[in-house]
């Protein structure tokens, strides 16, 4: 890279996107210093000792209500939400490599699923499980919810996918005698595994942090978002930083996770290939 | 239908349309319904009136609302874009390395999928009275007292969106200048253009679509919003969303119904403009 000569402007967009960078991760880490702040310190500098105080604070139930059950539950959710977007996503991309009735129609009503207020998204399915008497909970309403913000990620995604796509690769298995079946889990599947990955990463995440689609869906029982987002208002000690933390620390081990996964695919294939 | 027999797609496809039908198109035709009901304390009253739209439409504080959350969304956008453009066009233009740009690419994308609220939070101990700012800044005796404005304020409100949402023109325009011809930039550069001319005469009309996708993300996440206002602002500021959740937390169902096909209506006429601009399908 050195041995060419820079660009003008070089210096003053690095630093502007060194600023950028700054400004994305410097408040999470700034209140990753302080939930190490000693049991008499404060919501803001100077530390006041260091300690692991909070994070335990966390763990006992009277301080911050149902830590430990949202937890499980935004958890248990994500998790399904990452199956379904996974494999609804996958199915509806393989639809679309053929032509059918309703694709545009369908196509555009996802578009507006990724672009609707969710607040809309959140009355609706709260107004209507109401009119139907059921009872909203996590594990229905909001997991429904949850699904209309991934899948059109999911079902895009797809789409660049197949769009990139080499048929010649499908077509050579089925010339040599594959089954559809076998064209599919022996050539297509491991081909566009790293980005279904990819799929099941934003499924997880975006329904592990999301608030506004849950706030009338979730029923009796919080998930996270919401736990944290009632701690806003009546916890006023770092614990709320401890715990802000602890979930941004797991984002980023999983997307971490996700990254190696892809790498290790890709790179297997790599070896297949040449070896 | 003969089709529908041969076609493995209405099949494969059936799990999406369920999941669009159930949550997003019968809950939007609940609110669209429930929108002309009359409630009172205890519950709601199907019937057909438009008090619930009369009551909204004229009323100052939708108004106030509305041209609250216009200006958000405008400032927010103006920001992010000029911000998202200029990263992305260094992302594409100055990072010759793959390996570098992929790992500078990441690093924009890996706060998205955190929490924003905890995002948010997190301005908190830098922003607040005795924040990390305030005291550096009267440390170096720059101020006397604290500066106000900066949390619970519309300028933390649009500071969170910047932060929140910077990626979702990063993104898409990044994708875009990822697909424009090099050759195009030396030709222009060639022919005696400046490098600015460059950017606003080549690159910026073959980011079209990459603005536009990244401005629809953007204004309707703004648009759509109630807790970055409400957090940031500390309930001083009132943004349609904020308007919607106060009186869904009142049981004001019908009202609330209401407020939320106007916002509706006005997200999808701002939309209309945007997608003139693009063919998503293109894109991908």
């Amino acid at each position: 890279m050195a041995s060419s000569p820079r660009k003008p402007g070089f210096v003053p967009l690095t630093l502007l996107f060194a600023l950028f960078l700054i400004f994305l991760y410097g408040p999470t880490l700034t209140i990753g210093i302080l939930s190490f702040q000693g049991p008499n310190g404060g919501l803001t500098f100077p530390l006041n000792g260091v300690s692991l105080h909070w994070f335990r604070q966390l763990f006992e139930q009277q301080q911050v209500g149902d830590f430990g059950g949202s937890l499980l539950r935004s958890l248990l959710l994500g998790m399904s939400v990452m199956l379904c977007t996974t494999v609804f996503s996958l199915l509806a991309g393989l639809a679309y490599r053929r032509n059918f009735r309703g694709a545009n129609c369908l196509f555009y009503l996802t578009l507006v699923s990724l672009i609707l207020p969710s607040i809309l998204i959140s009355l609706g399915i709260g107004i209507m499980f109401d009119r139907l008497n059921l009872a909203p909970g996590w594990y229905s309403s909001a997991f429904g919810a949850h699904l209309t913000w991934t899948l059109p990620f999911g079902l895009l995604i797809m789409f660049a996918v197949f769009n990139r796509f080499n048929k010649a690769y499908e077509a050579a298995a089925i010339d040599m005698g594959a089954t559809p079946w076998q064209a599919f889990r022996l050539v297509v599947l491991p081909l566009i595994l790293p980005s279904l990955i990819g799929v099941g990463l934003f499924g997880f995440t975006l329904s592990y942090d999301e608030f506004a689609r849950t706030l009338m869906t979730a029923g009796t029982f919080n998930t996270l978002p919401l736990e944290i987002y009632g701690m806003t208002t009546n916890v006023t000690t770092p614990v709320l930083y401890a715990l802000g933390t602890l979930t941004t620390l797991f984002s980023f081990t999983l997307v971490l996770l996700a990254l190696l996964g892809m790498h290790l695919v890709q790179r297997r294939r790599g070896a297949a290939t040449t070896g | 239908m003969r089709s529908l027999a041969h076609n493995p797609s209405y099949l494969q496809v059936t799990p999406l349309a369920l999941v669009i039908l159930l949550f997003l198109l019968f809950p939007v035709l609940t609110i669209l319904v429930v929108s002309f009901w009359d409630f009172n304390a205890y519950q709601l009253i199907p019937d057909f009136i438009f008090e619930n739209y009369q009551f909204l439409l004229t009323s100052d504080v939708t108004l106030k609302a509305y041209l609250k959350t216009f200006f958000y969304a405008f400032t927010t956008w103006a920001i992010t874009l000029g911000l998202g453009f200029t990263l992305a066009y260094y992302l594409a233009f100055y990072i010759r390395s793959p390996l570098l740009q992929s790992v500078l690419f990441v690093l924009c994308t890996v706060p998205f999928l955190t929490s924003n609220i905890i995002r948010m939070i997190s301005w908190m101990p830098l922003l607040g009275r005795n924040g990390m700012i305030n005291s550096a800044l009267q440390q170096l005796e720059l101020i006397d007292a604290p500066i106000e404005w900066l949390l619970y304020s519309d300028f933390a409100v649009v500071l969170a969106f910047v932060h929140l949402y910077a990626l979702f023109m990063v993104v898409p325009i990044f994708n875009s200048m990822m697909r424009i011809d090099r050759n195009l930039m030396e030709a222009s550069m060639d022919a005696g253009a400046s490098a600015l001319q460059t950017v606003f005469q080549v690159v910026v009309p073959l980011c079209k679509s990459g603005i536009a996708i990244g401005s629809i993300f953007v204004v309707t996440l703004v648009m759509g919003d109630f807790i970055t206002v409400r957090l940031m602002s500390g309930g001083l500021s009132a943004s349609v969303g904020v308007l919607i959740h106060n009186e869904i937390s009142l049981l004001q169902y019908p009202a609330a119904a209401a407020g939320a096909i106007v916002l509706l209506l006005t997200v999808l006429l701002m939309l209309s403009i945007l997608f003139r601009f693009i063919n998503i399908k293109k894109e991908l």
